[in-house]
């Protein structure tokens, strides 16, 4: 089918692969190599490298969906050499997105007449999403303020603390100030009355999110909504809402529907969803929903040619897969209402088991809510002997990945373990994971303490302790551990 | 192996799919349906739709790989469910992510040591890449301008009119003012001497392509950089290139190997590439290297510890996919210098076969170049009834996409029909494309023309490039119908 000649001439074909040539010397890292390999020689070095990596579902670190059925990897593989962005060259692909959009803007409860197309667009995943609708404001911000003959050059966005990283991006990529309301110990997201209160005219926006990805919880866009209303009337300042539901957008709508959080509430102009975390995709697809027309301002739409037909255009990406897309709509039809809820039922439902089994070794602090994400974040009662940083490294020996981190300003002391509960994380896996747990905690009370303080950001401490000296270690700092040396609880030499 | 349950309960399964209940009643298209279907009817369902989807490898408008050897679809299906984001998690990938930056960094000359790293990531697409890029510039030209106590608030960008769509984005959505070059019938690249003079010390960067998607052609790269160099010593401005290799720096480096275009010129100071391009590698991957570290302002770059342990980041988007990385790499070490070569080199071929063929019916004119992106773009000769639009509409009949288009300014009154060929596009195809073209044209001739307009000055330039206004045909064509039919024997009919 192809003309290359890929395979320079010698009889590799016959060997092995295991005992041929190619497994025996090694890759050059730095430069391509000068000749070719035989395909199946290419195959098993890069397979054989990528057995080292992590085991994508027991990665409990992240949302993203990391399985589906096979009946979708089918279609996914069918598509894989679909370039999305040739609208015209092929029509269904590109309708089976404009139906995901309207689906969704439904399902956020737009106000759409019956047969009235809604605003919206795929992206390669939330980020992208957050930075359009980030756009979006700031465009029209500035056509307002201009309109009005007052100064535009100093928009900013007020959000909490533990947003995602992508606000922070878009904040400087973008050149708009990021005003950041401070968590505190307790109370690990935006407060609404904070908030508001930092609300000034050039506020473009303010940026709720719902499912939080520190604790899982829901931010109240209610509350937000109603002070903003009022903020309206008492000044005038119409600050609009987005809401960032790249994890709660498929949550809230199944399992808790009375939540009002949506277009439901009149100051919510755009919405965010990932499509790869709870809609039950793999990674690589993200939504944002416009309220309407009027919310996206048409000087941001650009329309080419050059592919063959007119074709409008509001992405940062160009060239993508088309997999991802196809994925999503397999999932909004196979599933329904129904099959979502049920999903989110039972990892709402795993998610108890988890907690109820962590709370019975009487050894944590739940950090994360009931209601919001199904994830287990949760704190050592105790850490003046271990941390939970070891723990997660030691639950790796087992096989699982459990990440521990500390929280954003100003509760930064606050260090957590979390697990996310995703739709193939099974009852079995979570009792085997308590179990784990228990193996772990075990094995460190009998191992002698290391660290003893706690973590403070951006700060490295060494106090002079009697006989011992002891150092923080700051695990999210790419610098090399100090050197650790430890409590004598006995006489015999310590090793980290 | 997963807990929920996705169907109701109802003897669906005994059914056939194609007997089966959900293949009667429509699909809700505009809202979620209440209820689940059984897997295997939601597969066939979206299967069948989507045979009308056009043919990706004769889609001839694309850049875009379109076939991968079946070794490496196992190794994308394998990885489908890696996030790329979670570098802690997946250390192998990153890695190879990380082996691909160096492998690009050295083909295009960056100026390194032989393990000294280099300074690139990979994106999603050429457009995350060059939006990095020119952010890039952005940031360097605004810490100049500030710790020089000038203003920086009106940067501009100076390129081509026949800039790929991405740049006149990054303008737009970075506010960043777009300089553009103006084309003229004939010369349908940025002409470097009109672009230096509009260099002014307000612009970040001058950006030339390697490979315009209208013509396949290389801009001249190095003699950019020598007027650069001179306006530079007489201004001090500084003023960099940045090189869009999105199509070109896959087949530059293995059959032009002494065109200087890249980090050897000492003015460019990051290229980006698109891996799902010459790369040979599926939709969905692109590189941007950077000169050296400096190149790179540092307070662009996050770190982030949620996910569990410190990652640096500079890309746009953040969770993907990490298929098409290891596929990127798959290919360097698959094919090598050697079999990349071979790849481009047999393009060149084919796409001579095309256009020895077109030329041979004598009804066209070749408007690309041999040197440059393997393709074909090429007009109708003098006057016609009848547009390349027609053309192109006439030949998705055979199952060819092949598209029209106008140029850019000034040249909106040349309309070209483009053929790009891949790696997938063989020799037979070849022949088998000016064989269907031949036929298009025959049939053609024997239809009234359609009086069409060619796009003038007042339209929007290559906006809305599509269907001309088709005015209502007259008697003349009645006429001129009967006068082609008395000469040809067989009949009118499409």
């Amino acid at each position: 089918m192809v003309l290359s000649h890929a395979a320079s001439d010698s009889d590799i074909s016959v060997h092995s692969t295991f005992a041929s040539r190619y497994v025996r010397t090694s890759l050059p890292r730095f430069r391509m190599p000068e000749n070719s390999i035989p395909k199946e020689a290419a195959y098993q070095i890069i397979n054989d490298e990528l057995m080292l990596d992590g085991n994508p579902r027991l990665n409990l670190a992240s949302f993203v969906t990391t399985w589906m059925e096979p009946e979708c990897d089918k279609l996914i593989m069918a598509s894989i050499n679909k370039n999305y962005v040739d609208m015209d060259e092929y029509p269904v692909t590109t309708e089976l997105q404009n139906r995901c959009v309207n689906m969704i803007a439904h399902l956020f409860n737009a106000p759409l007449g019956e047969t009235e197309t809604a605003v919206g667009v795929g992206t390669v995943g939330s980020s992208e999403a957050i930075m359009l609708a980030g756009l979006a404001f700031k465009r029209k911000w500035q056509n307002k303020r201009r309109a009005e003959g007052k100064p535009f050059d100093k928009p900013n966005i007020v959000t909490g603390a533990n947003v995602q990283v992508c606000w922070e991006k878009f904040a400087r990529y973008f050149e708009v100030e990021l005003k950041e309301v401070k968590l505190r110990e307790g109370y690990y997201v935006m407060d609404p009355e904070q908030a508001v209160e930092m609300v000034d005219e050039n506020t473009i926006c303010v940026a709720a999110i719902l499912g939080s990805t520190l604790n899982g919880e829901f931010e109240d866009v209610k509350l937000l909504n109603d002070l903003l209303v009022l903020k309206k009337k008492e000044t005038g300042l119409d600050v609009p809402i987005h809401v960032d539901a790249a994890s709660g957008g498929f949550i809230a709508p199944f399992i808790y529907p009375e939540l009002e959080w949506d277009f439901r509430l009149p100051q919510v102009k755009s919405i965010n969803v990932s499509g790869h975390k709870y809609g039950l995709v793999y990674a690589g697809i993200g939504w944002v929903v416009w309220r309407n027309k009027e919310d996206l301002p048409d000087e941001l739409i650009f329309h080419i040619n050059y592919l063959g037909a007119d074709q409008p255009t509001f992405t940062l990406n160009f060239s993508k897969g088309s997999s991802q897309v196809i994925a999503q709509y397999y999932q909004l039809i196979r599933l329904g209402h129904e099959g979502y809820r049920n999903v989110m039922e039972n990892c709402r439902e795993n998610m108890i088991v988890l907690r109820e089994g962590l709370e019975k070794t009487g050894r944590f602090n739940i950090v994360s809510k009931d209601e919001g994400i199904p994830l287990v974040a949760f704190s050592l009662k105790d850490n003046s002997s271990h941390t939970e940083f070891e723990i997660s490294e030691m639950l790796r020996r087992y096989g699982w990945i459990v990440p521990a981190y500390t929280m954003p300003a100003n509760a930064e002391h606050i260090t957590v373990l979390r697990v996310v509960i995703r739709e193939d994380f099974s009852r079995t896996l979570a009792e085997r994971l308590v179990m784990d747990i228990e193996k772990v905690m075990h094995e460190l009370d009998v191992l002698p303490s290391r660290v003893i303080h706690k973590i403070s950001l951006g700060e490295l401490k060494s106090e002079d302790n009697g006989d011992n000296m002891v150092v923080t270690v700051k695990k999210s700092d790419i610098e090399k551990p100090k050197e650790i040396n430890v409590k004598k609880k006995t006489d015999k030499p310590v090793f980290c | 192996m997963v807990v929920s349950r996705t169907t109701t309960e109802s003897k669906e399964p005994v059914s056939s799919t194609f007997g089966s209940r959900y293949v009667r009643t429509a699909l809700p298209k505009y809202e979620i349906g209440e209820s689940s279907i059984p897997k295997d009817a939601a597969y066939q369902i979206i299967k069948d739709e989507l045979m009308l989807d056009g043919n990706p490898r004769l889609n001839l408008a694309s850049f875009v790989t379109t076939w991968m050897e079946p070794e490496c679809d196992k190794l994308i299906m394998d990885t489908i469910n890696k996030n790329y984001v979670d570098m802690d998690e997946y250390p192998v990938t990153t890695e190879f992510q990380n082996r691909c930056v160096n492998m690009i960094a050295r083909l295009f000359n960056a100026p390194l040591g032989d393990t000294q790293t280099a300074m690139g990531v990979g994106t999603v697409g050429s457009s995350e890449a060059i939006m990095l890029a020119g952010l890039a510039f952005k940031r360097n030209w605004q810490n100049k301008r500030k710790a020089e106590g000038k203003p920086y608030d009106k940067p501009n960008i100076v390129t081509g009119a026949n800039v790929q769509v991405v740049w006149e984005k990054f303008a737009r959505y970075f506010e960043v003012e777009l300089k553009e070059v103006k084309l003229s019938e004939g010369y349908y690249v940025m002409d470097p001497e009109k672009a230096v003079e509009m260099v002014d010390e307000n612009t970040i960067c001058v950006a030339a392509m390697l490979g315009s998607t209208l013509t396949g052609e290389f801009e001249d790269v190095k003699r950019l950089n020598d007027l650069l160099v001179k306006k530079n010593e007489e201004t001090g401005w500084n003023t960099p290139i940045h090189v869009d290799a999105a199509s070109g720096g896959f087949i530059a480096p293995f059959i032009y190997p002494e065109l200087e275009w890249d980090f050897r010129l000492p003015l460019v100071k990051s290229i980006n590439v698109s891996g799902h391009k010459y790369g040979l590698v599926y939709a969905g991957v692109g590189w941007v290297v950077w000169r050296t570290q400096h190149d790179l302002p540092d307070e662009l770059i996050f770190h982030i510890n949620y996910l569990g342990a410190d990652q640096p980041t500079f890309t746009l988007n953040f969770s993907k996919g990490s298929s098409q990385i290891i596929a990127q790499y798959y290919q360097f070490i698959r094919l090598g210098f050697e079999g990349y070569k071979n790849v481009m080199e047999n393009c060149r071929e084919n796409m001579l076969v095309l256009k020895e063929g077109l030329e041979k019916t004598e009804r066209f004119n070749i408007v690309s170049k041999d040197v440059g992106v393997p393709l074909v773009a090429f007009s109708l000769k003098g006057q016609s009834f009848h547009s390349e639009f027609e053309i192109s509409e006439m030949l998705r009949r055979f199952g060819w996409i092949v598209p029209a288009y106008t140029m850019p300014a000034d040249a909106q009154h040349i309309t070209v029909l483009r053929v790009v060929i891949r790696e997938d596009f063989s020799r037979t195809l070849a022949e088998r494309l000016v064989g269907d073209i031949l036929k298009v044209l025959h049939e053609l001739d024997t239809l009234p023309s359609k009086i069409s307009r060619k796009m003038g000055a007042e339209d929007f330039g290559n906006v809305k490039g599509k269907k001309v206004e088709r005015e209502k045909l007259t008697d003349v064509i009645v006429g001129w119908r009967k006068y082609v039919m008395d000469r040809k024997t067989m009949n009118g009919v499409c």
